[in-house]
């Protein structure tokens, strides 16, 4: 091992913020269906707790040894819809407290699958969900939300975005003393995926074994200085910088995903390629974005660069770990990315080329906070329109918008932590619920017709 | 978990080697390789070290080499090696 070599690896820990950023462990709560919601609570907690117990002690063990820092240690359960049905009940609050209690008790800081799966249509059981939502992250801490409304198999679900528009007004109600935090753990989906270990969209889906451990990775600051060294280079040369970097970065997490799974002996899922950035300085896409030339995010020319920066990292990232999953491509949470609050915040960056963006890459509208006094049909809307994306593209799209509660353009809320402030952005001021009154599905594109 | 590699960044001072290398052997820590220079006044050591006898648990280790790395203004930092390996051979 040459000296540069181990001095790059640890400037890249030490100066660019590489860390990993999630050890996720997903488990199975199917075994946990009972028709006596208290013995289905109980199975639930005691099986999250005695599956999860050592998760966060070796997630620390690995920082220690490899002094690699691992951000956060998370778990993912069956979507509660499912696990709930035999219960029969008329809300499924009760089971999002038991999984925060389960979080709590385990030290991870999120859990994920109070989720529905509902592309086709709706089961009772996925109405009950869903109409639990907004008390459900009102009156818990550390439960995240998803719900999917669409896939290019099935198409798109227009009932449910029709509902989920006034489940996200809901909710940021509920939680109005805290700008509407509640919104910021509810992800609609397009395509979602079954394996993805970032919140708040993680679940552990039907075709997942028992248990996994699934990993997501991190790193917009090491890909910022890898290229930083070819200003003004051509993009042959930027695309080979990002697909290096991304190598070296993917292989941490591998190395990681590996390692913790064999020390809790749980197997090893996917490692997620995904850039996901943090409010932190050094930490952006966004600046990234900006330093292949752009003055800022949200200029003519983003598109291209996010699409070349979002290719480039799975093209790097593929090779460095045996499973690659998840979401893997560049997050844009505008909220949680330093670079992008300042090109909302100076009126580079609007909504609509946010949304030309989530063509090239994962996620979606991320952390988007509007208006508290838009309406749940114009969320629907934003909603549509993101999943049609999805649908026709073949991707996984999400939204994940915020209408805080009597703010305006202009005004900024803080959510604090990894997730940052988000500067109000104005949303058309033209009315779109008679669309969304129309109700029923949207039918599959003709693409979706392989067999 | 057999080997580590050791790395001390910081100001150049006398006894360095002698007070790392020092610990090592009081942990029963073996020194199979040491590289170091001197860069504008900044000392940049590494060793590579056989872990398989230690008398400490690795947390020990890395939290008594954190400790005399801030007595001595210096960084001094304990990685197992297979993150270098993973991260730059193929």
């Amino acid at each position: 091992m040459n000296n540069l070599e181990i001095i790059e690896t640890i400037k890249m820990i030490q100066d660019q913020h590489l860390d990993i950023r999630t050890v996720t462990m997903g488990i199975s709560l199917l075994d946990c269906a009972d028709g006596d919601k208290k013995k289905a609570l109980t199975k639930i907690y005691d099986k999250i707790t005695r599956s999860a117990e050592n998760l966060v002690k070796v997630g620390e063990d690995i920082e220690k040894e490899y002094c690699i820092p691992i951000i956060n240690k998370r778990i993912s359960v069956t979507p509660i819809s499912l696990v709930a049905a035999a219960s029969g009940e008329n809300s499924y609050v009760d089971f999002a407290k038991t999984m925060d209690k389960a979080a709590i008790e385990c030290g991870v800081n999120f859990i994920g699958g109070f989720s529905a799966l509902v592309h086709k249509g709706c089961t009772q059981s996925d109405k009950v969900l869903i109409s639990s939502i907004p008390e459900a992250l009102a009156c818990t801490e550390r439960v995240c939300s998803s719900v999917n409304v669409a896939t290019t198999k099935s198409g798109i679900n227009m009932n449910a975005v029709r509902d989920m528009g006034e489940v996200i007004k809901k909710t940021a109600g509920l939680t109005a003393d805290s700008g509407g935090f509640g919104c910021s753990k509810l992800v609609v989906f397009a395509n979602v995926p079954e394996d993805n270990p970032f919140m708040a969209g993680a679940f552990h889906g039907v075709g997942e074994p028992e248990r996994v451990i699934n990993v997501g990775v991190s790193g917009p600051g090491t890909v910022k200085s890898a290229i930083e060294k070819v200003r003004g280079a051509d993009f042959e040369t930027l695309a080979e910088t990002i697909k290096k970097t991304a190598f070296k970065i993917t292989r941490m997490g591998q190395l990681v995903a590996k390692e913790a799974s064999a020390r809790l002996n749980v197997p090893f899922g996917i490692v997620d390629l995904s850039l996901a950035p943090t409010p932190a300085i050094g930490d952006s896409v966004a600046h990234i974005l900006e330093e292949m030339g752009l003055e800022k995010t949200g200029a003519h020319g983003t598109t291209a660069a996010l699409a070349l920066l979002n290719d480039a990292v799975k093209k790097g990232g593929i090779m460095a770990s045996s499973y690659v999953g998840g979401l893997s491509g560049a997050f844009i949470p505008v909220s949680e990315d330093a670079g992008m609050i300042d090109a909302v915040s100076c009126g580079a960056l609007s909504i609509e080329k946010l949304e030309a963006m989530t063509c090239v890459c994962s996620v979606g509208l991320d952390m988007i906070v509007v208006p508290g006094d838009t309406d749940a049909s114009t969320i629907s809307a934003i909603i549509a329109d993101e999943m049609a994306i999805g649908v026709i593209n073949t991707k996984t799209t999400a939204v994940r918008v915020i209408p805080a509660p009597g703010k305006q353009v202009g005004e900024v809320v803080e959510f604090g932590g990894l997730l940052g402030s988000g500067p109000v952005m104005p949303v058309s001021k033209y009315d779109s619920s008679l669309f969304i009154k129309r109700g029923g599905r949207i039918p599959a594109p003709i693409h979706s017709l392989k067999n | 978990m057999k080997r580590a590699i050791v790395t001390v960044i910081g100001k150049d001072r006398v006894g360095i080697i002698y007070n790392v290398s020092k610990y090592l052997s009081e942990a029963n820590i073996n020194i199979m390789d040491i590289s170091q220079t001197i860069q504008q006044d900044f000392f940049i050591m590494m060793m590579f070290v056989d872990l398989a006898a230690m008398t400490e648990s690795f947390n020990e280790v890395s939290e008594k080499l954190k400790n005399l790395g801030d007595e001595m203004g210096l960084q001094i930092k304990i990685q197992r090696e297979e993150i270098f390996n993973s991260m730059h051979r193929v």
